[in-house]
């Protein structure tokens, strides 16, 4: 088969499944009693941990919040729907996300599907999304591909950034440190060898040697390592102020303990994915506080505070400060873009989250190229909250931290 | 005339994606996949009992040569090159472990897939620096239906084959008692080889086929090891030493954690298990075993009465 007539199949398929969603759509409207939402997310694998923490509870609590406040107003269609749920568990696999998808959109015949957890299984959900035509809010995706991907999948939304943008914010923000003095000239990093600690790395490295730092050491450990007795041993012998770790929660959580073991107090503490989250505090005790990460918050935000009693109460711990209040605002901008259009048509739902302005609980928010632009990028713990150091677009919340507090000896 | 019935099922399952959506096109690529991974693993396991966890390795080098070559040449290109590779690494592993036995071969072979995969981490990690893959193919559903089709009919097409000729006679001996093989002049290794290798490099264009439907490969991905139990326990199940056994474990076990995945999304893991351990202690020998002994039980009764 030539490409030529593979693609008119395509199109000929693509056309016919509009025209039957297209068909469908009045007769449910009449005696619609919910606005159906359907999802897939990791309930278990290698994504549970992840998807439990930054996904799950938004999900749960943007619908409960919605509910609460007793639906969504559809006004073309003269009422007021509550949200209904349809979700599955993908088991971490991405075949089996692409299948619920299709089983969502086909079988379930839900109105919305909300993406599952992290940047893999949003890639793999891509065509799939677009092939029915669904917005796909990616709230957990870290890509620098977004630019390219929206011009694939015209439907697609990225909202948490790629490697660039936190690579870049974090060496910016360490270069005025060093020309204030605050710190030497000489970085120490570790990644994990899997898809975070190296998009981060790979866009870190040059930009540390473009602003003219030392990488005294720059290596990944394998994913899964337990003891990171080594790699701290190594590099507190090396002299440097900053220490970056692009690691995953397991990894984040162990490299804070062994640095307080081995006494290694570098001025500059950075860490990876976990460092945001809330059990952080609890896991590394009075030493979580100047510590680094991905991510941040608005701390003087009322909005953002009423989040997090509102997660709190609903989910019994408080969200994650990176990915959390993203997915959360994502899912506002879902429901604000089904009221503005005032029924459940998919596209002019999408047109709407490209174009329109958003109120979300991380500000007024307009996402550009369908994108989210306005990102905190660098975190600190400052007094018990992981306040914002560096924004993509508008101010820092709070002037860093350095060096950072002593290690307080484990007892 | 012995042909026609398989090929008018052929003609006729070809043509399921011009009547049927996505998401019965989704399951049937889900089910030829695992049919076609079922009946190449039962083509070396099933007559030499070796238990073999490696599917994923060679299932995952496919999916990951076409990541990386996807955009240098053709698509038949393409397979052809994840094939040799597949045959490679099969020829290579064959000739370093065929002579392990029992359980020291499934450990092996567990151990393989662990190894390729954290090859190719290192390999992206050090020296490419990308974990993720992108593969934009302009392959949709259908497409991908069709190739694993054609597929799972070659490798029934050459089970049935070995089945006959003087190799397969050949490996049921092995299976049967590696000594007397030895000592009827037959090259235990060397035919072996061949199966591990054929059955590899269907694994392996399986994988292939299948890269374009998840746009993005990274190893967590496609070396997923679930893969590998999947295809052992569907192999079993059905009877891995009949010509259709695996395919009659694969379809209706795959419909079922369907349905499972779909009606019970939480208790899905602890079913699975349960399932895998009723399967293993109930039917050893698989359904097609089980229903003929039935029916032998059944005949000696009328006889006796």
């Amino acid at each position: 088969m030539t490409d030529l007539s593979r693609r008119t199949l395509l199109q000929a398929m693509g056309a016919g499944a509009l025209a039957s969603a297209l068909a469908s759509l009045p007769t449910f409207a009449q005696d619609r009693t919910a606005i159906r939402i359907g999802y897939a997310v990791s309930k278990t694998g290698a994504n549970a941990g992840g998807a439990g923490i930054s996904t799950i509870p938004n999900y749960l609590l943007w619908v409960d919040d919605v509910n609460k406040a007793g639906g969504l107003e559809l006004s073309k269609l003269g009422v007021t729907l509550p949200l209904e749920v349809t979700e599955y568990d993908d088991r971490s696999s991405a075949e089996e996300t692409v299948r619920a998808i299709e089983r969502l959109a086909t079988q379930d015949n839900v109105d919305f599907i909300l993406p599952s957890w992290g940047t893999g299984s949003n890639l793999a959900a891509g065509p799939t999304f677009d092939r029915f035509q669904f917005p796909q809010l990616a709230g957990t995706a870290v890509t620098d591909m977004a630019p390219q991907l929206v011009q694939r999948w015209k439907n697609s939304f990225w909202f948490l950034g790629g490697g660039h943008d936190y690579a870049n914010a974090l060496v910016d923000l360490l270069v005025k440190q060093r020309d204030a003095g605050a710190i030497n000239n000489k970085v120490a990093i570790a990644s994990v060898a899997d898809g975070f600690g190296i998009d981060l790395s790979k866009a870190a490295t040059p930009a540390f040697q473009a602003a003219g730092f030392e990488l005294v050491y720059d290596k990944t450990y394998p994913l899964g390592t337990s003891d990171f007795a080594p790699i701290i041993n190594e590099v507190s012998g090396l002299g440097v102020d900053t220490f970056v770790a692009f690691s995953y929660p397991p990894d984040t959580f162990a490299l804070t303990q062994q640095s307080v073991v081995a006494n290694f107090s570098p001025k500059i503490f950075y860490l990876g994915v976990g460092t945001a989250f809330p059990i952080y505090p609890n896991v590394a005790g009075p030493n979580h506080n100047g510590v680094m990460g991905v991510g941040g918050i608005d701390p003087d935000s009322e909005a953002i505070a009423a989040y997090f009693e509102r997660h709190t109460a609903l989910v019994g711990q408080a969200p994650d400060s990176w990915a959390s209040a993203v997915t959360y605002a994502s899912l506002e901008i879902l429901g604000q873009a089904i009221t503005r259009v005032g029924d459940l048509d998919k596209a002019a739902v999408a047109a709407e989250i490209a174009s329109g302005e958003f109120d979300t609980i991380l500000g007024k928010v307009k996402l550009v190229d369908n994108q989210l632009r306005a990102l905190w990028t660098v975190g600190q713990w400052q007094d018990g909250k992981f306040v914002g150091l560096a924004h993509t677009e508008g101010k820092a919340a709070r002037e860093p931290v350095v060096p950072k507090p002593a290690w307080v000896p484990a007892s | 005339m012995k042909l026609l019935t398989p090929l008018v099922a052929l003609a006729a399952l070809a043509a399921v994606p011009f009547f049927v959506g996505a998401y019965p096109l989704g399951l049937g690529i889900g089910i030829l996949g695992y049919a076609t991974l079922a009946t190449a693993w039962a083509l070396f396991s099933g007559p030499t009992r070796y238990i073999s966890l490696a599917t994923v390795a060679f299932f995952g080098i496919g999916a990951y040569t076409v990541a990386v070559l996807a955009d240098l040449m053709p698509y038949p290109l393409v397979l052809l090159c994840a094939a040799l590779i597949g045959l490679v690494v099969a020829v290579l592993v064959g000739l370093a472990t065929l002579r392990l036995a029992g359980i020291y071969f499934v450990i092996f072979t567990f151990g393989l897939a662990e190894l390729v995969r954290q090859l190719v981490t290192y390999y992206e990690v050090n020296v490419t620096r990308t974990l993720g893959r992108y593969v934009f193919l302009p392959i949709g559903p259908e497409h991908i239906y069709w190739q694993l089709l054609g597929l799972l009919a070659v490798t029934l097409a050459l089970a049935f084959w070995i089945s006959r000729a003087k190799i397969g006679l050949a490996l049921r001996v092995i299976g049967d008692d590696p000594v007397v093989a030895s000592h009827l002049g037959i090259g235990i290794t060397r035919t072996k080889l061949a199966l591990f290798s054929l059955s590899a490099v269907v694994m392996t264009l399986a994988g292939a086929i299948q890269a374009p439907r998840w746009t993005y490969i990274e190893p967590s991905i496609v070396f997923n090891p679930t893969v590998s139990f999947l295809t052992v326990i569907m192999a079993l199940l059905g009877g891995p030493n009949r010509l259709f056994g695996p395919l009659l474990g694969a379809v209706p076990l795959f419909l079922l954690f369907e349905w499972l995945s779909a009606n019970f999304p939480n208790h899905y893991s602890i079913i699975l298990g349960l399932l895998f351990i009723a399967i293993v202690f109930l039917l050893p020998n698989g359904v097609l075993a089980a229903a003929d002994k039935f029916a032998a039980r059944f005949k000696n009764k009328e006889a006796s009465a």
